[in-house]
């Protein structure tokens, strides 16, 4: 059953309509949904015709269907990837058995909080997003905007729906309560820190699809290894959408650096001042960026100890990245980890059992996976036949969460004083001065085909039209 | 589907300039073509065999890159896992060195996993089946706005070289299957070669193929006739060659079972046999020349060989660096996707040179959707066209068609403003409608 029927109100693969009662809690929650979208989605837009890729089935022929969309007409909706058979759980002290259908009584309130921290991050970037349409660089840019915006909006639909359907009432009251929290909204604020930052321009913007959604990737994947089959089965297609997300970051990042560089060829010059004065942001202020939103990511996967991921992946919940492709016993008892820790003032690794370093575990996979791609930026530097290189930031470097939290680290992983750290904050981070330096540049770009000075063109369009193709009718 | 004796291979690749490495493709190939080093996602020609379901799923377009190769000397993993930029596409002289023909065959491969076949649309002719039916009478009469002119800038087609008491001989040069194993509307693309004998065609004319043998009375059969599905200088270029459609039809029309006579008989010749051939035909299902001219074609099935002809016409052109201006839309109807022909090529063809338009009336589980429901979809764009005096329409597929396409153009002109009754008898008398339905 893969193809997705459009003809209930709730588009779905899953026969919503065998079930009544939870069709029709569902059709109550969604004109709250749809006002939520009013209030808080993409600004000035609704009317806008927006070509957008929208899912008829979820195999591989069905799910990239693009045509002309507002965004508020956009077919939310409920797709799982087609049940396999015969799984299993595959770790902790149940592997080996079935794949659970239903929620175990067990595990229920552990689940329903995982799925309630996921499912608070999905509006949540939305709401930082919803400005950004005014300030779009390109139509091009403006599409990939509206196009994460409405899946975003989709993967709220999946958690929403694993909460009504297998939570009862306590998973209608988590649902509703995901539109009552607003991010950076003082008394409501959405659940992980990061989701309260502001994403104010398209360079935070493009950091946040990269890194933050990368963390997606990675909380995604470590769900899809769930032994609750209907989470698996939701967030592996959420996958194939995400990926979307990070091509936006990476891609955009990349044809900043591109503009950049191209400027500082034809000026002949690395000076930050004389680059900023060309109209486009010099590598220095990326970097700062970068140091930025990895830090305040990396601390998305929690506390570098944690008992909470020790029972979520003993009890089958949430697995590891790629977790049956990895060659171990799957169950992790008695192995150990290294994780960072302060002493005598300088960083050093501890072993602790791995089962309580799983968080830790998760940031490497997401650490590695991040580099490479920043790495992928550097080959652009390289081609422009530039000295300067992106580096990431050490681990440690600006932690809120978990032991390194309240320690003082350079970028290049030295604990630091209080003192250093002031002198050197500017540096490190991006000052007021650079956000406001970045502010000034975004201007609304909307002619097909034109790009804004402070970027270069995509390699290519999206689903293979060309660059100046009308991605955007404004009507 | 790809060239199986030519030495070469469309291989697939993965531009690592542009992968993200976000893992949709491994994740969807059904067949575990696709894999990973830390540094590059690469695609294993040995196992891939072009089903091309990672295309439309990758984010960022890298997963479409193809390399035409000396089939013994395709691309390995283990270099493919080293690369940071793709290879340059191999000059005719270096595949010559690694000895395998490049010409003809390397530039039809040149569009996609088509492999000789090359790109564009096609499906059978006027009858795939069997008839060569004229466009008849329907209770809305769309044929009355069926044009009988070509376009003004159409070049001049000859008729009737060869005639029933003369045919001419063609020799087979092709015969492969290009839609699904297994479904039931099996189509073959069939290459005829005319030697040392003229036989010039335009898109759009068709020939008439004289079945051997005779029918029950112990008359010998009819010819029937198809639709030429290669453009004007050949499906090889510059071979006398050309290319046909060909539905092979096991029941009639109320779905009993019946073999077609020459439908069968053409799907089942093989490389070096000869065919006896008259024609060519059509003076007025003729393409636009005009380098601005716009081309909306409609078409079910089988009815899709001219489009082809003309879309590799235009293909051809646009490759040398002439007709930029001209737009390309197609409407394309089958029952699903495994029985529409050349699925694969028609995908791999650039965004901006054609907007292909798919409308399958029998996929499990979806809605039935026909060529018509695409084109009030995609009205908004139609209306432009039709509003553009360079705007020429061409219909062709099964007669219960026709109707439903041309009142299609009549609600989308109209609700742009046009009157219908101007429009459409402006479409007919120069020459811009154009049916042929069966």
């Amino acid at each position: 059953m893969s193809s997705i029927n459009y003809t209930d109100k709730i588009p779905n693969n899953v026969d919503l309509s065998q079930d009544k009662a939870l069709q029709r809690a569902l059709e109550h929650w969604q004109p709250n949904y749809l006002q939520w979208w009013h209030d808080l989605g993409p600004e000035g837009s609704q009317s806008f015709d927006v070509y957008l890729r929208t899912a008829v089935s979820v195999d591989p022929q069905g799910w990239a269907q693009f045509g002309y969309v507002k965004m508020p007409e956009y077919r939310w909706g409920i797709f799982l990837n087609p049940r396999e058979e015969g799984r299993e759980v595959n770790f902790g002290e149940h592997k080996g058995e079935a794949a659970w259908q239903e929620v175990p009584g067990e595990h229920r309130a552990n689940l329903r909080r995982i799925i309630v921290t996921q499912g608070d991050t999905e509006p949540a970037s939305v709401e930082q997003q919803r400005h950004l349409g005014l300030t779009a660089p390109s139509q091009y840019d403006l599409r990939n905007l509206f196009q994460v915006n409405v899946e975003e909006g989709r993967h709220l639909w999946a958690m929403v729906y694993l909460l009504h359907k297998y939570f009862g009432r306590d998973g209608r009251e988590e649902a509703d309560a995901m539109l009552q929290r607003h991010s950076g909204d003082a008394d409501h604020p959405r659940i992980l820190g990061a989701f309260n930052e502001k994403t104010p321009d398209w360079l935070s913007f493009y950091m946040f699809t990269y890194f933050t959604d990368r963390d997606g990737k990675f909380q995604l994947c470590a769900l899809a290894e769930s032994g609750f089959d209907p989470l698996a089965r939701t967030t592996k297609f959420m996958l194939t959408e995400e990926a979307h997300h990070m091509f936006v970051g990476e891609s955009g990042i990349s044809r900043v650096i591109a503009r950049t560089c191209e400027v500082m060829n034809q000026l002949k010059t690395d000076d930050p001042a004389k680059v900023r004065a060309a109209g486009v942001i010099d590598l220095a202020t990326i970097q700062r960026y970068l140091n930025f939103h990895f830090s305040v990511t990396i601390d998305l996967f929690g506390a570098d100890e944690s008992s909470n991921a020790a029972i979520f992946y003993n009890s089958g919940l949430k697995g590891r990245f790629e977790e049956t492709k990895r060659d171990d016993d799957h169950r992790l008892q008695g192995r150990t980890y290294k994780v960072l820790a302060v002493q005598n003032g300088q960083l050093v690794e501890r072993e602790v059992p791995m089962l309580n370093a799983l968080n830790e575990v998760l940031r490497d996979d997401y650490i590695k996976d991040s580099i490479a791609g920043v790495n992928r930026w550097n080959k652009v530097i390289e081609k422009a036949g530039l000295p300067f290189r992106l580096v990431a930031p050490h681990k440690a470097f600006n932690r809120k969460i978990g032991a390194l939290s309240g320690v003082r680290v350079s970028p290049d992983g030295r604990v630091v004083s209080e003192a250093e750290w002031a002198a050197h904050e500017r540096e490190w981070l991006p000052s007021a001065e650079d956000r406001a330096f970045v502010a000034s540049l975004m201007g609304r770009v909307v002619e097909p085909g034109k790009f804004a000075n402070w970027i270069a063109p995509p390699v290519m369009g999206i689903n293979r039209q060309p660059v100046d193709f009308e991605y955007v009718r404004f009507n | 589907m790809n060239a199986p004796d030519t030495g070469l291979l469309k291989q697939h690749l993965i531009d690592p300039e542009i992968c993200i490495r976000c893992n949709t493709c491994e994740a969807t190939c059904p067949v575990g073509a696709i894999t990973h080093n830390d540094d590059n996602y690469v695609v294993d020609a040995e196992k891939c065999n072009f089903c091309m379901d990672c295309i439309s799923p990758c984010p960022t377009g890298s997963i479409d890159n193809w390399r035409t190769v000396p089939r013994a000397k395709a691309y390995t993993v283990d270099e493919q896992f080293g690369w940071e930029a793709l290879p340059a596409e191999l000059t005719p002289d270096q595949l010559a060195e690694a000895g395998v023909a490049a010409e003809g065959e390397a530039d039809a491969a040149a569009e996609g996993p088509g492999g000789a076949l090359g790109a564009s649309a096609s499906s059978s002719a006027f009858g795939g089946a069997e008839a060569a039916a004229a466009p008849g009478e329907a209770a809305f009469n769309s044929a009355a706005f069926n044009a009988s002119l070509p376009p003004w800038s159409a070049a001049h087609a000859y008729t009737n070289l060869y005639g029933p008491k003369n045919p001419t001989t063609a020799t087979v040069v092709g015969n492969v299957k290009v839609n699904e194993a297994g479904t039931e509307n099996e189509t073959h693309h069939i290459v005829l070669d005319f030697g040392r004998m003229p036989f010039p065609v335009l898109e759009g004319q068709s020939i008439g193929i004289v079945p051997p043998g005779a029918d029950a009375s112990g008359r010998p059969h009819h010819a029937r006739q198809y639709s030429i599905a290669s453009p004007r200088n050949g499906e090889r270029p510059g071979y006398n060659n050309l290319s046909l459609t060909v539905k092979r039809v096991t029941a009639d029309h109320q779905g009993r079972p019946v073999r077609g006579v020459c439908s069968n008989y053409l799907c089942d010749l093989k490389p070096g046999d000869t065919v006896q051939v008259i024609g060519p035909f059509g003076t007025s299902f003729l393409m636009p020349n005009h380098p601005r001219s716009n081309i909306v074609m409609i078409c079910t099935g089988t009815g899709s060989a001219p489009m082809r002809a003309m879309t590799e016409w235009r293909r051809r052109l646009r490759k040398s660096g002439k007709f930029e201006g001209g737009r390309l839309m197609l409407f394309f109807g089958a029952r699903t996707r495994e029985e529409l022909p050349y699925f694969g090529p028609l995908m791999s063809l650039p965004k901006d040179f054609i907007d292909i338009n798919f409308a399958f009336s029998r996929t499990p589980g979806a809605p039935k959707r026909y060529v018509q429901d695409l084109m009030r979809e995609r009205s908004a764009d139609l209306a432009g066209l039709l509003k553009d005096e360079d705007t020429y329409v061409y219909v062709c597929g099964l007669k219960s068609m026709e109707e439903g396409v041309v009142l299609a153009l009549r609600d989308i002109a109209q609700q742009a403003g046009l009157s219908w009754d101007t429009l459409g008898a402006a479409l007919k008398r120069e020459g811009r409608l154009h049916l042929e339905t069966y």
